[in-house]
């Protein structure tokens, strides 16, 4: 049987900072991103556009008219974090799938794991999430208006409602967190099962499969932070 | 029964009983997904739409016991 590990391994310290696998290639990916935005900007400033600048300009566009079916008149407030949140998770995904990532090794770790296979990289993009949620409840509604949906006193009935939205919240977090990296650490160890069990060709189609997948949950996540925000910013 | 077997056994009810409810519900997302574009083939888009994200929701649930047992299956 091949090794599979649930966490990602660490590769060298810094000091006593632990660098993982799965922390490398969200690194190369970052950069990877820069770049792809520091040539669209420049592209934006000339005249003669080339051919990424229009291709970039078609994806935004499909998702800003996909968001603002979600949340309406306050797309242009919204929209950089969701489409923030899209391309990073789809762009991670499939990152994960590239030949190399899981396969390469160092003594007897993997050099690259796709960072959504990591479960702190998905906790951390779930509690970005619900707490720019909050604060966004917090700008549009004021302070006192939204913090009635938690903490009311007026009557008992809405004190235990207010509980349960508290716990609500908190589990929100958990489930941002746990489908995502689910479903591509699921990917993940099919990929790699598939392979021990067929050496050739067979974990083609799964792969397609699991293209698909990281496109369905980018979309899902961001859809999700999408419906959510609409509904914290929404007057009742 | 020894504490390795159980181990197993607990894997496998896990992913099997994990998957039956998921399964129901991606197919009753799935038959009234096609009920509706029969209806109003119009609306293709949007209803493909709703469905994707209905099934991932549902999905999701198969996800964590997935994820259950592949945690008792590697630590």
């Amino acid at each position: 049987m091949p090794e599979i590990s649930i966490k990602a391994e660490t590769l060298f310290y810094i000091g006593s900072f632990a660098v993982k696998n799965s922390m490398l290639l969200s690194a190369l990916v970052f950069v990877f991103l820069i770049c792809v935005g520091i040539s669209y900007f420049n592209d934006s400033q000339k005249e003669e556009k080339s051919g990424l600048f229009y291709t970039i300009n078609l994806m935004l566009r499909t998702l800003y008219d996909l968001f603002s079916s979600i949340v309406h008149d306050k797309i242009d407030v919204f929209f950089p974090l969701l489409s923030a949140f899209f391309l990073w998770i789809l762009i991670q995904n499939w990152s994960g799938l590239l030949p190399g990532v899981g396969s390469i090794m160092v003594g007897h770790i993997p050099l690259l794991r796709g960072n959504n296979a990591d479960l702190n990289a998905t906790l951390a993009l779930a509690i970005i999430s619900v707490t720019m949620i909050q604060v966004y409840g917090f700008q549009f509604l004021g302070f006192k208006v939204y913090i009635s949906k938690f903490l009311n006193f007026k009557d008992p009935i809405y004190f235990v409602l207010g509980i349960l939205e508290i716990i609500s919240e908190v589990s929100k977090v958990v489930s941002f967190a746990f489908r995502l990296f689910g479903n591509i650490f699921a990917g993940e160890v099919l990929l790699t099962i598939v392979a021990f069990l067929v050496p050739v060709l067979a974990s083609f189609p799964f792969l397609i499969l699991e293209i698909f997948v990281g496109f369905v949950q980018a979309l899902v996540f961001s859809m999700l932070t999408s419906v959510f925000l609409s509904l914290a910013v929404s007057q009742h | 029964m020894n504490i390795e077997a159980a181990k197993m056994f607990a894997i496998a009810f896990t992913m099997a009983l994990g998957a039956i409810g998921p399964a129901l519900s991606i197919g009753k997302i799935a038959s009234k997904a096609v009920e509706a574009l029969g209806r109003n083939p119009e609306a293709e888009s949007s209803i493909r739409t709703a469905m994707i994200l209905g099934l991932a929701f549902a999905e999701a649930i198969a996800i964590y016991a997935l994820v259950v047992a592949l945690i008792l299956k590697f630590t």
